[in-house]
């Protein structure tokens, strides 16, 4: 093969690559996501309507959210949602539900332990690390500035 | 065995490639060459407890029929190479344990089926033995656990990724026969800098192209002389980038240029993007589309050309290129 430098060979795989449909991708993402966030608010003005407070009433709103696309997740349902909707699903609390089923089921042969306890956490992880991390430094900012 | 270059060797006395098997998962079997595989399994943990296990037994099962159609059994086999995807490559290692057959097994990501081929034609050309088994396969499920998220992660494929073919083939080399392994190029590691996990064909299309080329120059021969020649899961995007880089330096792959990848599947339908890839690829298809048309006499002669990305997750991780490799046999019809 004659010399090609490594610049010119990417320009000629660009050439060739399709790139993903970028916009039809967040109109799907959109409708689906906004979907989710419609289903939620449903669920909102549900547990509003059994009287409970505001507080309770956003926690219940995340749990059933989460309860739903673990189920979904462990039919194998999500994963076909999710290829269609992308970031819609991925975004709000869906994804991270997913993202922490889908390995728990994944690596339950190799044991409770070793498998599930231990690589639960592999996708989510760095959401739960610089969450929570990110949350630490809003906090010393609220308490020192803004208080 | 003579060399005729740097990688490049010529078989004195060609050894045969006289019986073969493979078998399928059930995506593979509703693609166009569905009829053409030995067997299907539409059961994807094969009727075992886990992915791995079942890619495993994929490859026995492959290497029993391949027994089987042979009338020969595992002690007249002097011995078994071949690979797969998994790490410390279980899959193989777990698929021969219960021959008893002495085994080498070898790793070039989906090139696999090239370079047991070519391991066990030299063996046997060098006066190793008469019989040598080669194999190679995959699974996309443990394939999809090993090297990108679980299964049931929701996520996007870009229309650059490569489905990994659920499946293995298995061949038995000897001097029977009428399919021969006439001639075979060791590829040199390829890395144009590529670093796309999910763009294989991007970062395999330079390997297989230098290969070619290395081939075609030591062998005096041009892509015409060949009935086919076949890559081995470049895709679709791959197969262009192939095309073009080889017309570059004059040569001309014409329209008996091939990809299993790009063939395994219907893409259109059964979306799977630029095509299938894995060591059951290039393994399956060698099984089910090119032996049977080299051994009734349709083709006479074929290059088998298998592409691999030596990568891991953690080199990927660790931001590095994608060295890639190819390794090609030639394949004859010899009465």
């Amino acid at each position: 093969m004659s010399n090609i430098s490594n610049k010119e060979y990417e320009k000629m795989v660009e050439g060739y690559t399709k790139n993903s449909p970028i916009f039809t991708d967040c109109l799907k993402a959109f409708f689906v996501g906004g979907l989710i966030c419609t289903l939620g608010e449903g669920l909102r003005h549900f547990f509003l309507s059994l009287d409970l407070n505001e507080t309770l009433t956003a926690s219940s709103v995340s749990i059933s959210l989460i309860l739903l696309a673990a189920v979904l997740t462990a039919a194998g349902v999500f994963e076909k949602i999710a290829k269609f909707a992308g970031a819609g699903t991925l975004v709000p609390i869906t994804g991270f539900s997913n993202s922490v089923v889908s390995p728990a089921m994944e690596y339950k042969t190799e044991g409770w332990v070793t498998g599930v306890g231990a690589k639960m956490f592999i996708v989510a992880g760095p959401v739960i690390v610089y969450g929570t991390a990110a949350s630490i430094v809003a906090g010393l900012i609220y308490y020192f500035f803004m208080r | 065995m003579q060399k005729i270059g740097r990688g490049a060797i010529r078989f004195n006395r060609p050894p045969r490639i006289w019986a073969w098997a493979s078998v399928a998962g059930k995506k593979e079997s509703e693609g166009p060459f569905g009829q053409n595989f030995s067997k299907i399994e539409t059961d994807e943990y094969v009727g075992e407890d886990n992915w791995e296990r079942a890619e495993s037994r994929l490859q026995s099962e492959a290497i029993e029929l391949c027994l089987e159609s042979s009338g020969l059994t595992e002690d007249a086999i002097d011995a078994a190479t071949g690979g797969d995807l998994l790490n410390q490559c279980v899959a193989t290692s777990f698929a021969v344990k219960d021959f008893g057959i002495p085994f080498l097994g070898v790793y070039g990501a989906c090139s696999t089926m090239a370079e047991s081929l070519i391991t066990a034609a030299a063996l046997l050309d060098g006066g190793y033995g008469e019989n040598i088994l080669a194999s190679a396969g995959s699974h996309f499920c443990s394939a999809e656990k090993q090297f990108r998220t679980p299964l049931e992660y929701g996520s996007q494929r870009p229309p650059s990724s490569q489905w990994t073919v659920t499946g293995a083939g298995a061949v038995l080399l000897g001097f029977q026969g009428k399919v021969g392994v006439t001639a075979a190029t060791i590829g040199t590691i390829t890395d144009m800098g590529q670093t796309d996990a999910n763009h294989m064909g991007g970062a395999m299309a330079p390997a297989f192209a230098d290969t070619i080329t290395a081939h075609l120059n030591y062998n005096a021969a041009k892509p015409s002389d060949y009935d086919a020649i076949f890559s081995g899961d470049l895709g679709v995007i791959g197969m262009e980038l192939a095309r073009e880089l080889l017309r570059r330096d004059g040569v001309n792959l014409g329209a008996n240029y091939y990809d299993c990848g790009e063939m395994i599947f219907d893409r259109e339908k059964q979306d799977v993007h630029a095509g299938g890839s894995g060591c059951g690829c290039a393994a399956t298809m060698l099984c089910a589309h090119i032996l049977p048309k080299l051994n009734s006499g349709e083709w006479k002669r074929v290059l088998f050309t298998a592409t691999g990305a030596l990568l891991s997750p953690t080199t990927v991780l660790q931001g590095e290129s994608i060295p890639c490799i190819a390794h090609t046999v030639e394949l004859a019809h010899i009465e």
